[in-house]
Formats: structure tokens, sequence, C-alpha cells
């Protein structure tokens, strides 16, 4: 590392120039730029930490916003990663951001199904930086993976990422598999909700907004050793109603019957082409999928969130949102016996009313 | 029996109260000659106001000369009370040793599940030495048996956090820990001077030791390894009853710990066998990009049936050969055969521009072994000629190479040969192309197009799925590609079975950022 004149990135300012620039290279798809840029900040003193998350992580998450804003295609936000990806490896092997190993040992992961890696992959980073032995163990880990690795290593923790909410349930089993062999978990990332209110509820030993606190929650002290005999039907009681696990199981089938119905109900849907008419198929098992994982959870909101911004995506799409309420209620009616999934689909609809007369207000 | 009045007066006393409470004799007060509980009793019985007996299992108990009596009061019409003391010393003997019998089988069941639960040796070792801790001993030492002269040692102090470290010694040093480390014959937990003990052997910060004893952990055909505990010099000896205790919990840790070691030595020759097996990590060479991405049927298993390589070039300017195939069949035994099939092209790599050679080779090399499986396969030669990169494909009875342009058009390589291993002579059709600068090249099994789910399930993900997604792909990076050609085959299986999923993307890098070449980068291999 540099002399104590080490121009630190964390001022805002520079982060944001800095971030700006990256954002340009980045979307020009020019990887040696990226690479270049990043580089030439370690080598004029700025901290690897504050140029992986001021910088790297910043440009990732306008990356997330362009897409949402259709101003990108899933394909650009892929490579858009990629070269990110790319950076930080670039990043990783500068004099600046090699440190010794003065820590434990952390396991860092994504839940099988999660394809966002890259959060985990500047956590495994800063966590290097900060002086611990790191297996990073990348995007798309099945549990048994992790299970083995974790036998044959001896980790403090696990560090555990997920951005999408329908990998909760996944998840969840993860973190009992990992604290059954006495190894506490850490999550963090989007899935587990504004201020990781679902960490709790799956049993989680701690939960961090992001890549810095978690750091810093791991250096405070070490995690507890998991209690054992723990039974995770204790932490989610509803689950005995076997809601979940229905709807769940039968996915694919609801979302043909609604998907047939709905083609009753607007008549312009049998002109879709074969494109549209996946997409169309592709929302409504979204929609299947968040009711489910919003029942194995027994939260409201995780639904009502996800379908206010499925409406405002379609809207940024060009595809009128008018479709969703009536699915909903189509939904409800194969699903008529669940009394659960009826209160969930229900609070759906009526945010989409409230966020439609909100939205309404707002342009009047 | 001994009746007492309102006033707190003894009144009558039997002869079997007398004997226990000599001085209790009438007119004198009950304060003076009973126990201040029983005393308590009687007022508060008085003072109740209702003066109706307490509910029955309420009676009042105490201590009477060092026996154990319990105390039920029956109110007489004159407002006096009969108490009526029932021994239950013993009764309270067998309840007390009850408990204690619970709570050592409910710490022993702890052990087991907590031991049974991992299979890492280190955290069984922690997990010994703190539960020893726990209920039987100040300080736990857990040692595994030696590598050599080094001792692998596990430390813990009541209520602390484990330590390990590695001590150098002779085991036969110490009196008990060589015998006890050798696990056979069996031998009896020894005591230790304390004394006599190795400094290694006493944790910082414990004060004076009192007692020491080596139990031997017992393990399956296996040593694995020796416990000591150790006590304060304040805290009493080891009685016999928890030397018991302390074999009945040595032979769970042991057996934990054996169990630990075996899953290590297991797992460590597996390691060892599939590294050989794993697709290898790609990246650029010779100024063209590949880039491979590989995901088995079997979620628990990392290897399979399908298989990838690219072998640079031996002279720089000569074309890198990548090969991606898929063995007839999954799992361990399809994998196994994908080693022998890699390992032959390996050494056909002299004949690497000759593709219908290297495929021919094989295929007879393949008809004269044992196996009965066929394969597919697809070659490419790639070489960087100025921007652009030169390919040559061919394909033994894989699906077709398609090629993403630079305007997202995505063309299918027009090469077709027969299965591998099959036939004795087979023909094949070899065609070249070329890449220019953000076009791609992706090969893929057909893992990939024969994905079955999507949103109504039952589907096949099909290849005109597999084109209208690469054709939003042009100018990608080539591990962009096959990352988004498994996410959408991924995601449109859901939670389905699958077979061995494979692409590898072989790119031309898009050249506008030559100028930025500054030897940090990779990019000093593209100029």
């Amino acid at each position: 590392m540099s002399t104590g004149t080490t121009h630190r990135l964390s001022d805002a300012e520079p982060a944001e120039r800095s971030a700006e620039l990256l954002w340009n290279a980045v979307s020009a798809g020019d990887e040696c730029a990226a690479a270049d840029l990043l580089l030439r900040l370690l080598d004029e003193g700025a901290d690897p930490e504050s140029v992986l998350l001021d910088v790297i992580a910043r440009v990732q998450g306008r990356v997330g916003e362009e897409w949402a804003a259709n101003r990108m295609s899933v394909a650009q936000e892929h490579a858009a990663t990629a070269i990110n990806e790319r950076a930080v490896a670039a990043l990783s092997t500068h004099p600046a951001a090699r440190t010794a190993t003065t820590r434990g040992r952390i396991t860092v992961a994504c839940v099988d199904g999660e394809w966002h890696g890259l959060p985990a992959r500047l956590l495994a980073e800063v966590l290097k930086l900060r002086g611990w032995r790191v297996d990073h163990l990348g995007s798309q880990v099945p549990t048994p993976h992790l299970i083995g690795h974790l036998h044959r290593t001896r980790a403090d923790a696990v560090a555990l990422s997920s951005s999408i909410p329908t990998r909760l349930p996944t998840a969840h089993a993860a973190i009992t598999a990992c604290q059954a062999i006495g190894v506490p978990v850490l999550v963090g990332g989007a899935a587990f909700g504004p201020e990781g209110r679902y960490a709790k509820p799956l049993g989680a030993d701690a939960w961090a907004p992001d890549a810095r606190a978690a750091a810093d929650l791991l250096a405070r002290e070490p995690l507890p050793r998991p209690e054992p005999d723990h039974q995770q039907l204790d932490d989610l009681p509803h689950l005995a109603d076997q809601e979940y696990t229905l709807v769940s199981r039968s996915s694919a089938f609801l979302v043909r019957e609604v998907f047939t119905a709905l083609e009753d109900a607007f008549p312009a849907m049998r002109a879709y082409d074969d494109v549209q008419r996946e997409r169309t198929a592709e929302d409504l098992a979204h929609i299947v999928d968040h009711l489910a994982t919003a029942l194995y959870l027994d939260d409201d909101e995780l639904f009502t969130r996800f379908i206010a911004w499925t409406a405002r995506i379609l809207v940024a799409r060009g595809v009128p949102a008018s479709s969703l309420p009536p699915a909903l209620e189509l939904l409800a009616r194969e699903l008529k016996d669940f009394s659960r999934a009826v209160r969930i689909l229900g609070a759906g609809t009526r945010a989409l009313v409230t966020d439609r007369t909100t939205a309404a207000r707002i342009t009047a | 029996m001994l009746i007492a009045d309102v006033q707190g007066i003894v009144a009558r006393c039997n002869d079997a109260a007398e004997a226990l409470l000599p001085a209790a004799t009438p007119g004198t007060p009950l304060a003076d000659v009973v126990p201040d509980w029983l005393r308590d009793a009687h007022v508060g019985l008085n003072s109740s106001g209702a003066r109706d007996a307490p509910e029955a299992g309420r009676a009042a108990a105490g201590d009477i000369d060092g026996r154990y009596f319990e105390a039920h009061p029956t109110v007489r019409d004159d407002g006096s009370v009969a108490w009526w003391l029932v021994d239950d010393t013993d009764h309270r003997l067998v309840r007390e040793a009850l408990r204690m019998e619970r709570e050592l089988s409910a710490f022993l069941a702890k052990a087991s599940s907590v031991l049974l639960s991992s299979l890492n040796l280190e955290r069984c070792m922690d997990v010994t030495a703190q539960m020893a801790t726990e209920s039987l001993a100040d300080a736990a030492l857990v040692i595994a048996p030696a590598r050599g002269h080094r001792l692998p040692v596990v430390t813990c102090l009541r209520g602390g956090t484990p330590e390990t470290a590695t001590v150098t010694v002779n085991p036969d040093a110490v009196p008990g820990l060589g015998e006890a480390l050798r696990g056979f014959p069996p031998v009896p937990s020894r005591w230790m001077d304390p004394g006599g003990a190795p400094a290694w052997m006493k944790p910082e910060g414990m004060g004076p030791i009192g007692s020491i004893v080596i139990t031997p952990l017992p393990g399956h055909g296996v040593p694995a390894g020796a416990l000591v505990l150790l006590r304060r010099a304040e805290a009493a000896a080891f009685s016999e009853e928890e030397e018991v205790f302390a074999r009945l919990f040595a032979a769970r840790a042991g057996a934990g710990m054996s169990a630990a070691r075996l899953y290590a030595e297991q797992s460590s020759i597996s390691e060892l066998l599939m590294r050989e097996l794993l697709p290898p990590a790609l990246h650029q060479i010779s100024g063209v990009d590949f880039a491979g991405g590989y995901r088995p049927s079997a979620d628990h298993e990392r290897i399979g049936g399908d298989f990838y390589d690219v072998h640079p070039a031996t002279v720089e300017g000569d074309a890198s050969l990548v090969l991606l195939g898929d063995v007839c069949g999954k799992g361990l035994e399809a994998a196994v055969l994908t080693g022998r099939i890699r390992n032959t092209l390996h050494a056909l790599l002299p004949f690497a521009d000759d593709h219908q050679r290297m495929l021919n080779l094989l295929n007879t090399s393949m008809l004269s072994s044992h196996h009965t499986r066929f394969a597919t396969m697809v070659l490419a030669s790639a070489v960087r000629r100025g921007s652009a990169v030169d390919l040559k494909l061919t394909s033994g009875g894989h699906p077709r190479p398609l090629i993403v342009r630079a305007d997202g058009t995505v063309e299918e390589a027009d090469t077709q040969g027969a299965l591998i291993g099959v036939i004795p002579a087979i023909a094949s059709t070899t065609i070249t192309t070329s890449l220019a600068p953000g076009e791609s090249c992706v090969l893929y099994t057909d893992g990939i197009t024969e994905a079955k789910g999507g949103p109504m399930g039952g589907d096949l993900f099909g290849e005109e799925r597999l084109k209208r997604a690469l054709s939003g792909c042009a100018g990608m990076p080539a591990e962009g590609i096959v990352e988004h050609v498994q996410m959408l085959a991924s995601q449109w299986l859901g939670d389905g079975s699958h077979d061995d999923m494979a692409v590898v993307v072989i790119s031309a890098p898009r050249t506008h950022h030559l100028s930025a070449v500054n030897g940090h980068t990779r990019g000093r291999y593209t100029a």
C-alpha cells in the first residue's frame, strides 16, 4: 500500500466522476477502458475497497436501473456485468489490492438459481482486502456443493447472497443446512427485503445491507455458533397449511389456466405473436412464483411490492398494465380454496389501484 | 404428627414427632422447636384467613435434622393445626439422581447430534473441546493423532472459544498420551500428575491445575485422538462416575472425529481424481476470447458426460483447438469416458489442423475400447488474423455451432458428420468462416436445447429460442454470452430435471480499445 498521502476515493465527488467514466466504458462494452480506468485509480492511490463499492457497485446499480427503464436489454445487462466482473478480476491482481490474511475464513456464495453474482463477488473482494481468507464459490451454487465445501474447509461463517425474492425458499434451505453443520450464516441482497426483514424469519444469524456493513459486522465479533436441534418448521409455522407447496408445485398448470382464461377475456391477446405470448406466459409465471414466495413467508408486502414493480416495468416497455388486475382475479378464482393465497392476491389488486391513482396524481 | 394452636403453641406431639423434634413438648412455642420453614408455614396458614388446607402438592417442605420432610396440615375445628410430617428424603434422592441422569443423557444426545452433523475434523475437535468444558472440566485439550511429531491440538477453557495449535512433541514423552493416541490396545483413562505435565498442556489463564486425566478417543479401526481434561486446583478431583461419563462422551467424540477423518480422506481422493475431469477455466489465448460454462445433470455432482477443452497452438500464429462434446449417458461413468476422450484428443493434437483425421482416429480408439458408449463432438480451430478470427468447424454428430454476427444475425455453421464410436469409418464436413470483431461462435450441447420447462411447463427450450436469444448477444463479451445462455436455459428449466449442459463461446474481441493496451491487462496479447 502507498504512503499516508493516499487519496481516498471516499469523498463523494471524485468517486462519482469515476463512476460516470466507468459507466461510459461499461455501457459502450469497452472492457479494456473499464479495466484501465480502475487500475489507474489504484495507481493513483485510491482505496481499493472504495473503488469496488463506490465505483463498480454504483455502476452495477445503474445497470439495473437502466434495464428497469427499458434502456438496456437483458443481454446488454449481461454484457455490462461481464465487463464489471472482468474489471473486478483485473483489480484484484493490482499490488494495492494484495493483502495478507490476518483473520479467519469465510465462504461467500450465491443461492442456487441466483444469477446476479457480482454483489457476492464484490463482498468476497472486500473481505479479502480486510484480511479474511475467502472461498468464493460464485453464483448459482447448489446447496449440496456449499455443504460439501463447508465439510472440507473450516469456515467461520457463510455469506449468502440473493437478489431475487423467489429464491428465498431455496435460501432458507441453504441457511438451515449450513447451520445444521454448525456454520453461522450472514445474508444479504435485495431478496431479503427492505431492512432485511426476511432474514430473521428465514433463521439467518445476521443480515447486512451492503458489502461494507457485512465486512464491518464480521470484523466486530465472530457470529455465534448456531444452536443444534433447530426445527425449520418453527420459523414458519404457517407452512403447515401446505398452500406454498401446492401453489409452487402446480405453477405451470396455474399459468396455463390463467393464460387461456385471459385470452377469452382479452381478445386482443389472440393476435399476439409467439414471442409476445411467451412474454405474457413468463409474466404470469413470475406472478405465480412471487405468490408462492409470499405464501412461504406469509408476507403480503412481498407480493404487492412485486406487482407494483411489474406494473412500472410493463409501462416502461409500452405494455399496458391493464391485464394485471384480471390476471390476479383469475388466479384468485383458481385458488379460491386457499385462504392465504386469496388474501395475498387481493392485496396485490389493491396495490395496483393505489399505485395507479398515485401515478395519476403525479402525472396530473 | 404435631398439633399447634392458633397462637403457635405446641399442643400435642406423637411419639414419632417427639423422636424427631425432642424439644417439642406441649406448651412450648412452635417457633422455638421447629425449623423456620415449618414455623412460617404455620403462621402463613393462620394468617391466610381462608382456614382451609392448602391444595394437594402445595405442602410445605424442608430439612429437619439432616433429613427432608414434607409437612401436610389438617385444620381442626378449634383452629389448631395438625402437621403431618412425611419423610421424603429417599424419594428426593431418587428424583435428584433422575434429574442428573436426564441431564447427562441430554448432554450426550447433544454431543452426538452436534458431532454427527459435521464432517469437518477441525470443527469436530472444536466442538469436543468446547462441550467437554461445559460439564466435565475447567479446560480441555483435544489432540488428533500425530503427523510425524506434529500434534494438532485444540485447547478450550470453560466459557472460552477453542484455539487450534500444532505442537511439535513426541507423544510418548507424556505419560499415557502415546498409548491413548495409538488407540489400540484399549487403555483406560489415565491420571496424570499436574506437576509433570508439559507446558503446552497447560492452557494460558487456567491458573494452578488440580487434576489432569487423559482419555483415549476410540475410533472405528483408526485412532481418533485423545481428550485431556483439566480441573483447577480448587475444584474437586474427578469422581468415578465422572470418569465413566467422560468415557461415554469420549466414545461419541471419537466416533464423530473418525468419521470426519474418513470423509476428509475420501473427499481429498475424489477431489484429486475429479480435478482432471473438471471443465477447464477458459480465457483469452493469442487474441481470441474463449469462455465456457458447464452444469452437470445432477446438482450434487460437479462432472458429467459433457466436456470441453481449449488447446493453445504450440506455435504462435497457429490455430488453437477447441473441442466440445457429449458422451452418451450422464453421471460419473460418462465423466470417466470424457476423461479418456480428452486424453486421446490431447495426444492427437499434432493433427489438430486436420479435424477429419482427428475424429477418425478418435473413432477407432473408441471402437476398440471396452466402453459401449458413443459420443458426439464438435471441433473448432480458431486463429486471430488481423482483427478478425478465422474459424474452422467440424461436427461429429453434434448440434451445429451457431455464429452470432455483428448485426445480430445468427447463422448455423453448415457442418455435419457421423456419431463417434459407432461405425468403423466416419465422414464429416468441415466449414471455414471468419468472425469480425464483436462476433462470436457458440458451441453447445443438446442439454441446452432439450431443456424441458418454460412458463407453461413441458416445452423444449429448442434451437429457435436459443437463436432468438443469441441475436441479442451481438458484440457481447464471450463470458457474457455463456452466462446469458446458461441463465436462460436454467430459468427455462425451473426446478425440473435436466441433462448435462455445456456452452463454449469463441469471440473476436472488439478492437476499438487496442490503444489502451498498457501491460496491466490481458490486452497485451491482442497486439
